[in-house]
């Protein structure tokens, strides 16, 4: 039973987190803002000025080429993720509680691990001394062990290694809620297991899917090292180049606009797949 | 028959994708030498030894230690009261802190990073040690935000009307009644965060990265200058401390529920 605040000390439960989320949350977001209208001094960092300077670099086509790159590949990632993710939530969501249990427990663990940590064991795992290459040496596949990093492929990998776990957990709940009466009525129609998924389960779950590859795809743009540790220099993204800007090459007013700009995608994203997932919990 | 076959195959093919690395980077700690192989050459656990006896690597430990700590309980410390307030009064208007205190999640990290160091270096902290501690506490706070809103969502109304009943005021029922109840949710929330923290690279790198050395900052760092294998075991020490951590919770709380599964015969 919910009452409206009115004695101070009802504020004041509220006033804290509001307070410090403003002072150490809006307010950096403000600065941020505010630091990529102004200006860097060659030598120094920068000074305050009102320039449209840092965002007309956008214009350029080295520019859009990493915005290419990193929509492209963020896209490509997400759709690997939830073509992987989407059949295996649902099967582990039809698991005994315990098996469950313990599935989540691993994808946690390594939805978890920090970014390097990733980065650091697929370049093990690619690399020529200890890669996954001496193994299919000795199974006489190859001749010799290679190296497999830093390449395309090795970006990918890792990238869906770092979404995949991320992707299982948000289809977690709308498929963990999917009504099993819908399946077993398809089953009692004569449909397969494999049929009543595709032509029951994936079509009832339609807005969580397109909303699901939203999110990932904007966890995916998030991706600051992967690149960097598994590729080459092609291989970078927007996350890359603004954490480049903002730590080697000292241009915060470059790197804040850039991030400006990637805080305007990903919001405009997310409110679209807000916008579905609604929908389906409105029907 | 075979379907049956085919789903197995699928499930040992994942966890055999999401094991890899981590199987390898294990091994690669074993090895006896200061060398790269796998399978490992030898057998030693002289890289376990060395993140507690080697000065730059136990101080590295050390911070990444004391930083979870602090941030795990500020998030905390921020949420309950947030939480708290969402359950308890009628306030659209606190929706707006609520978002506030989810965007950190949503948004990629490299923005919440550059936040940060433009917010240190305009307030002229930057580079000071508690800096790392207040970043990770905002950028985690959704964690125990979540936990704490579903535990509070747990929370038996008819308990809470008895003692308002018989008298007891808002403070008397939080302490009696919530705090016990919501307990496993703080602790779920703050084990999450602290998870997270220990992990966390690019918002202590852009707050304190030049003054101090958490293990994720200490690993990346090394890595331009090729490989030690106390990478590797530090590695496997942070996937142990996640298992065990998050097994903890699943062993004493309710995971899928926390996840956002409820059984079928709950709702309806």
């Amino acid at each position: 039973m919910k009452i409206k605040p009115g004695k101070f000390s009802d504020y004041a439960a509220i006033g804290f987190p509001a307070g410090m989320l403003t002072v150490f949350f809006v307010i950096p977001f403000g600065i941020m803002i505010a630091m990529s209208f102004f200006q860097r001094v060659q030598g120094a960092f920068y000074e305050p000025a009102f320039v449209f300077e840092n965002y007309a670099r956008f214009l350029s086509t080295f520019f859009a080429g990493i915005l290419g790159f990193s929509v492209g590949l963020a896209a490509l990632v997400a759709v690997v993720s939830v073509l992987l993710a989407f059949p295996f939530t649902y099967i582990l969501t039809r698991m005994a509680r315990q098996t469950q249990v313990v599935w989540l427990v691993f994808l946690l663990s390594v939805l978890s691990l920090s970014e390097v940590l990733i980065g650091f064991g697929w370049s093990t795992l690619l690399s020529r001394t200890a890669g996954i290459t001496n193994l299919l040496v000795s199974l006489g596949i190859m001749d010799k062990p290679m190296s497999l990093s830093p390449s395309f492929g090795a970006v990918m990998t890792g990238m869906v290694y770092q979404t995949f776990p991320y992707t299982v957990l948000v289809l977690y709940p709308a498929l963990s809620r999917l009504d099993p009466s819908l399946v077993e009525a398809a089953r009692t129609l004569g449909s397969g297991p494999a049929r009543s998924f595709l032509n029951v389960v994936v079509p009832a779950l339609r807005n969580s899917i397109v909303s699901t590859l939203i999110m990932v795809f904007v966890f995916a743009l998030g991706c600051y090292l992967l690149p960097q540790l598994l590729g080459k220099p092609s291989h970078w993204t927007l996350s890359v180049l603004i954490t480049d800007q903002a730590i080697y090459q000292s241009n915060m007013p470059f790197a804040a606009a850039m991030a400006v700009f990637l805080v305007l995608v990903s919001l405009s994203l997310v409110a679209i797949s807000l916008l579905y997932g609604k929908k389906e919990n409105a029907g | 028959m075979i379907n049956r076959f085919v789903l197995r195959l699928f499930l040992a093919a994942m966890a055999l994708f999401l094991s890899a690395p981590l199987v390898v980077v294990a091994g690669v700690s074993f090895n006896e030498k200061k060398s790269l192989s796998f399978p490992p050459e030898g057998f030693s656990l002289d890289w376990y030894a060395q993140i507690f006896t080697e000065d730059s690597w136990r101080q590295a430990l050390f911070n990444s230690l004391g930083v979870a700590i602090g941030a795990s309980s500020l998030s905390v410390i921020i949420a309950f009261p947030l939480a708290w307030f969402l359950w308890r009064f009628h306030a659209p208007w606190a929706r707006i802190v609520q978002v506030l205190g989810l965007a950190p999640f949503i948004l990629p990290p490299v923005i919440t990073a550059l936040g940060f160091l433009s917010f240190w270096t305009t307030a002229g902290a930057y580079g000071q040690p508690w800096t790392v501690v207040i970043s990770h506490g905002i950028f985690f706070v959704t964690l125990p935000l979540v936990t704490l809103t579903l535990g509070f969502e747990a929370v038996d109304d008819s308990l809470v009307e008895a003692a308002a009943t018989m008298g007891a005021d808002d403070r008397t029922i939080l302490r009696t009644i919530i705090l016990p109840l919501i307990l496993p949710y703080i602790i779920s929330g703050m084990a999450f965060a602290f998870v997270l923290s220990l992990n966390e690279y690019i918002v202590a790198y852009m707050a304190v990265g030049f003054t101090v050395e958490t293990l994720p900052i200490k690993i990346f760092n090394s890595l331009r200058y090729g490989y030690t294998p106390t990478m590797a075991s530090v590695t496997v020490l942070f996937v142990a401390v996640a298992i065990v951590v998050f097994g903890l919770i699943a062993r004493f709380g309710d995971l899928p529920r926390l996840l956002g599964a409820w059984r079928h015969d709950e709702d309806s």
